[in-house]
C-alpha cells in the first residue's frame, strides 16, 4: 500500500477496513463526515469542551501575565495500557510535570492523536476518559486538539503529541547553571517504577505483585517547594527516560560541578530493586514518571522534605546527595562500603542481562 | 503465564556494618598477599560495584575470570546468528545481553537495525512461545550460557518437542565452567591461588563436583553468592584455607547450594545435551568445554538445519586483547583500547558488553582517584 499523498484521480483502491463504528478506518482520518462525528461525538464530549467546542481552527487564549513557559511532547509508551497508568494519563501528566518544574504554573495543553487504521473506538474512548480525569485533576484546560489515522502497520495504536503554556511564577528558580558547591540534591520519591512498570508489562514479566509506574503530576510537588523554600529552590527536573542518572549528568555538565549521591540514600521500592536485580538494570538509569530530582540552596534539605511529604506525590522523598568541586567525573556515587565511583551516564535502552 | 514471585532484596547481605568487621578479619588473617581468582562476571560486577577489589587491595589480588558466557561465546556462533536473522524466515531470539555483543564486524542489534529479524527474550520458553504464534516462521534460541541456563534451554526444546512444534530450533553455544577453571590451573602462567566459585552454577551442579578438582590441583574453592557479605566470607574462607596450607570444597552459599546440586536439572541435561571439546572466544578450544544437542535432538539443531548458512573461520579485532583478559592474564585496564578505542558504547571485544563482562565491570566502576 502506497503511503504517498494521492496526486492524481487513477484508481487507487487499497481495501481499506469497513466502517464497523467499532474500529477506526483510515476514512476517520479523511476530513470528512466520519471525522468530524468522531470528534464531536466522541472526543470533544470526552475532554470537557471549552474552547474545544467552536472545532475553529485556533485556540484564543488570554494571558495573565507576560512571562510564559512553553513545551512540547510525544507519547508513544507500549503497552497503551500499564499497572499504574496509560499514554492518555501519562500525556497530561508528562507535559504539566515539563512546565512545573520549569517554574510555571500548567494552563493549556494542545492534544495530537496518531491514530492507526484499526484501534478499537472502546480503546480510544478508555484514553480519553484517562485524559478527561487527568486534565480535571491537573487543573489545565485542553484549548486544541488534531487527530489523524495512519494506515495499520505505520503507527502502533495511539501516539499523542502534545504542547502546554503555563505562567512563569517568581521566584522562577534559576535553573541547573547556577548549581554551586555546598547545594543539596533531593528525589521526590523512590526511583525507577515508571520503566520497571512499562518493561514488566511489555515483556509479559510476571512479576506479583506487577510493579505499578509513578506516573503523577508534580505540579503540586513543585508549589510547596516554591513556596516553601523561595530563592532557595535552585532547579527542579522530572527524571524521565535516562531516569536519575541522566538528569544528574545534564545538570553536571551545566554547571561544571560534580553532583555526588550516596547510594545508602536513594530510595528505591522492593519491587523496583527486585525486578532490577532480576533483569541486571540499575534503578538510577530507570525512567520516571512523576518523580523529581531537586536541588536546593545549603542546608535547605530538610525544609524541602518536609513541604514535598505534605504532598501525595511525595511522601517519600529523599535526600540524595550534594553538589562538590568538580573532581575526576561529572556525577559520582558512594557506595555502602564508602568508595567512590563515577556514575555512568546511561547508554541506550536497558537490555535485561542473560542469568 | 506462570507467575513468579518477586525476589526479596537481601539488604543483610548487603549490612556496611558487617562488611566492615569481614573486611577486617581477611586483613588481620593475611600473612602475605594472595591472588583469588572469581570465576563469575556476576562476582566481578559485585566486587567492584561496591567498592571489595579495592578495599583489599594490599592483602588479595582479585583476578577475574572466564566466566561471562555472552563473553567467550565464539566469533563464528555469532555471525552465523546474525546470518540466520537476516534470511527473512528466521527470528533469531536471544537473552538481552547477547544482542550487544560484536561479531566479526557488527552485532544482533545492528543486524536488527538494518532489517533484521532479532527478538530479545527473558527466558527460552519464551522463544518457544514465539514458536507458536509464529508458525509460518523458524524460531531459532541462540543458547548462550553457563551449567546455569543450560537446564531452561534443554526444557525448552524438549516442550517444542513434546509439542511438536518444527519450526523451534537451537543454536547451542553453552559452556561448562569446570573445564575452564581446569584449562587456567594447568596453564604454566596460572597465578592463582584459589578460587571464588559461581553460586548460581553450584546450585545447579552441587558443590561436590569441585572435589576432583580441588583434589588434583590443591588449590581452594569457596562456592559464593553475589552480595558483598557471601563474597566477602568467600574471600576470607580461601585467605584461612591459604594462610593454613589447606585445599578444601567450602560452600559459603548454603542458602542456594546443596552438595548434589539439582538433580533433577542435571537429568533434563543430560537427557537433551553431550559433552564436547569446544572453542572459547579468547582460549581456544578448552576440552570438554561445551555442550551440544544429542544425536536424538539433532532435528532441533539450528546448526544442522541451517548448515548452509555456516561461515568460515573469523579472526578478531587486532586491537581487542580480550582473549588474554577472559584467561586472568591481564586485567582489562592493561588493555591499549580500553577506555579509549574500546568503551561501552563502541566496543571492540563482547567484555565491554554484557552484564557480566569484565572489561565493562572495570570500566563503569573504576575507582575514583584520590581528589587532588
Amino acid at each position: 500500500m502506497s503511503h504517498e499523498p494521492q496526486k492524481s484521480w487513477e484508481l487507487n483502491c487499497p481495501v481499506p477496513l469497513p466502517v464497523d463504528g467499532e474500529h477506526l478506518t483510515l476514512a476517520h482520518g479523511e476530513g470528512t463526515r466520519l471525522t468530524r462525528k468522531l470528534i464531536r461525538d466522541r472526543i470533544i464530549p470526552a475532554l470537557g469542551g471549552g474552547q474545544l467546542a467552536s472545532m475553529e481552527d485556533a485556540a484564543r487564549l488570554s494571558m495573565p501575565s507576560k512571562s510564559l513557559a512553553m513545551t512540547t511532547d510525544s507519547f508513544v509508551v507500549s503497552p497503551l495500557f500499564f499497572p499504574g497508568g496509560d499514554i492518555g494519563s501519562l500525556a497530561v501528566y508528562g507535559t504539566v510535570n515539563d512546565l512545573a518544574v520549569s517554574g510555571a504554573r500548567p494552563l493549556y495543553l494542545t492534544l495530537s492523536f496518531i491514530l492507526e487504521e484499526g484501534l478499537p473506538l472502546a480503546l480510544l474512548e478508555r484514553v480519553l476518559e484517562s485524559i478527561s480525569r487527568a486534565v480535571e485533576q491537573t487543573k489545565v484546560q485542553i484549548v486544541a486538539g488534531d487527530t489523524k489515522v495512519v494506515p495499520r502497520g505505520a503507527a502502533d495504536g495511539l501516539f499523542i503529541n502534545t504542547a502546554g503554556i503555563g505562567q512563569l511564577v517568581e521566584p522562577v528558580p534559576p535553573g541547573p547553571a547556577t548549581l554551586q558547591e555546598g547545594d543539596e540534591l533531593i528525589v521526590s520519591g523512590p526511583i525507577g517504577r515508571h520503566g520497571i512498570a512499562v518493561l514488566c508489562a511489555r515483556e509479559e514479566l510476571a512479576l506479583e505483585p506487577p510493579p505499578r509506574s509513578d506516573s503523577a503530576p508534580l505540579a503540586r510537588s513543585a508549589e510547596v517547594l516554591r513556596e516553601r523554600l523561595g530563592t532557595r529552590l535552585r532547579a527542579m527536573r522530572d527524571a524521565t527516560r535516562g531516569g536519575v542518572a541522566a538528569v544528574l549528568h545534564e545538570w553536571a555538565e551545566s554547571c561544571q560541578a560534580t553532583l555526588r549521591v550516596h547510594e545508602a540514600e536513594i530510595p528505591v521500592s522492593p519491587d523496583v530493586r527486585g525486578a532490577c536485580e532480576l533483569l541486571g538494570l540499575d534503578p538510577l538509569h530507570v525512567a520516571n514518571e512523576g518523580t523529581m530530582v531537586v536541588a536546593v540552596a545549603p542546608g535547605s534539605t530538610s525544609d524541602a522534605l518536609e513541604a514535598l511529604r505534605t504532598t501525595r506525590a511525595g511522601k517519600q522523598a529523599s535526600s540524595l546527595g550534594k553538589v562538590v568541586r568538580r573532581g575526576i567525573a561529572p556525577v559520582t556515587i558512594v557506595r555502602a562500603l564508602g568508595t567512590e565511583q563515577p556514575l555512568d551516564d546511561p547508554r541506550g535502552a536497558p537490555l535485561p542481562r542473560i542469568c | 503465564m506462570e507467575r513468579r514471585p518477586i525476589m526479596k532484596y537481601l539488604d543483610e547481605f548487603r549490612d556496611p556494618a558487617a562488611s566492615r568487621k569481614l573486611l577486617d578479619e581477611i586483613r588481620r588473617q593475611a600473612t602475605r598477599r594472595w591472588t583469588l581468582m572469581e570465576v563469575c562476571g556476576g562476582q566481578t560486577h559485585s566486587l567492584l560495584r561496591h567498592g571489595i577489589a579495592s578495599a583489599l587491595e594490599e592483602v588479595v589480588e582479585l583476578i577475574h575470570g572466564p566466566g561471562c558466557p555472552v563473553c567467550v561465546t565464539p566469533l563464528e556462533a555469532i555471525d552465523f546468528a546474525q546470518k540466520l536473522a537476516l534470511r527473512g524466515d528466521v527470528i533469531l531470539a536471544s537473552f538481552g545481553d547477547m544482542l550487544r555483543v560484536p561479531g566479526s564486524s557488527r552485532s544482533l542489534l545492528d543486524v536488527k537495525s538494518v532489517g533484521g529479524r532479532v527478538k530479545a527474550v527473558y527466558s527460552p520458553l519464551d522463544a518457544v512461545e514465539l514458536a507458536r504464534r509464529h508458525p509460518q516462521d523458524e524460531i531459532v534460541f541462540f543458547a548462550v550460557g553457563f551449567e546455569t541456563t543450560t537446564p531452561a534451554t534443554a526444557l525448552a526444546v524438549a516442550q517444542a518437542a513434546r509439542e511438536g512444534l518444527e519450526n523451534f530450533s537451537l543454536l547451542v553455544a553453552h559452556v561448562r565452567v569446570l573445564p575452564a577453571m581446569e584449562a587456567l590451573a594447568d596453564s604454566p602462567d596460572c597465578r592463582v591461588q584459589a578460587f571464588l566459585a559461581a553460586g548460581h552454577v553450584c546450585a545447579i551442579t552441587g558443590y561436590e563436583a569441585y572435589e576432583p578438582f580441588v583434589a588434583k590441583y590443591r588449590l581452594p574453592v569457596a562456592v559464593t553468592g553475589f552480595e558483598p557479605l557471601d563474597l566477602l566470607q568467600g574471600i576470607l574462607a580461601c585467605v584461612r584455607q591459604l594462610e593454613s596450607g589447606e585445599a578444601r570444597v567450602e560452600n559459603q552459599y548454603a542458602r542456594g547450594v546443596r552438595q548434589e546440586g539439582n538433580l533433577p536439572a542435571q537429568d533434563m541435561v543430560r537427557e537433551v545435551y553431550e559433552i564436547r571439546d569446544c572453542p572459547w572466544r579468547g582460549f581456544g578450544v578448552i576440552p570438554r568445554g561445551g555442550l551440544r544437542l544429542r544425536d536424538a535432538w539433532r532435528y532441533y539443531d539450528a546448526s544442522v538445519r541451517f548448515a548452509s548458512a555456516r561461515p568460515l573461520d573469523i579472526v578478531e579485532h587486532p586491537d581487542c586483547r580480550s582473549a588474554e583478559v577472559l584467561a586472568g592474564r591481564i586485567q582489562p585496564p592493561e588493555c591499549p583500547a580500553f577506555g579509549t578505542n574500546c568503551t561501552p558504547d563502541a566496543p571492540q571485544g563482547a567484555p565491554m558488553v554484557s552484564s557480566e563482562g569484565a572489561c565493562a565491570a572495570y570500566y563503569r566502576y573504576r575507582p575514583a582517584p584520590a581528589a587532588s
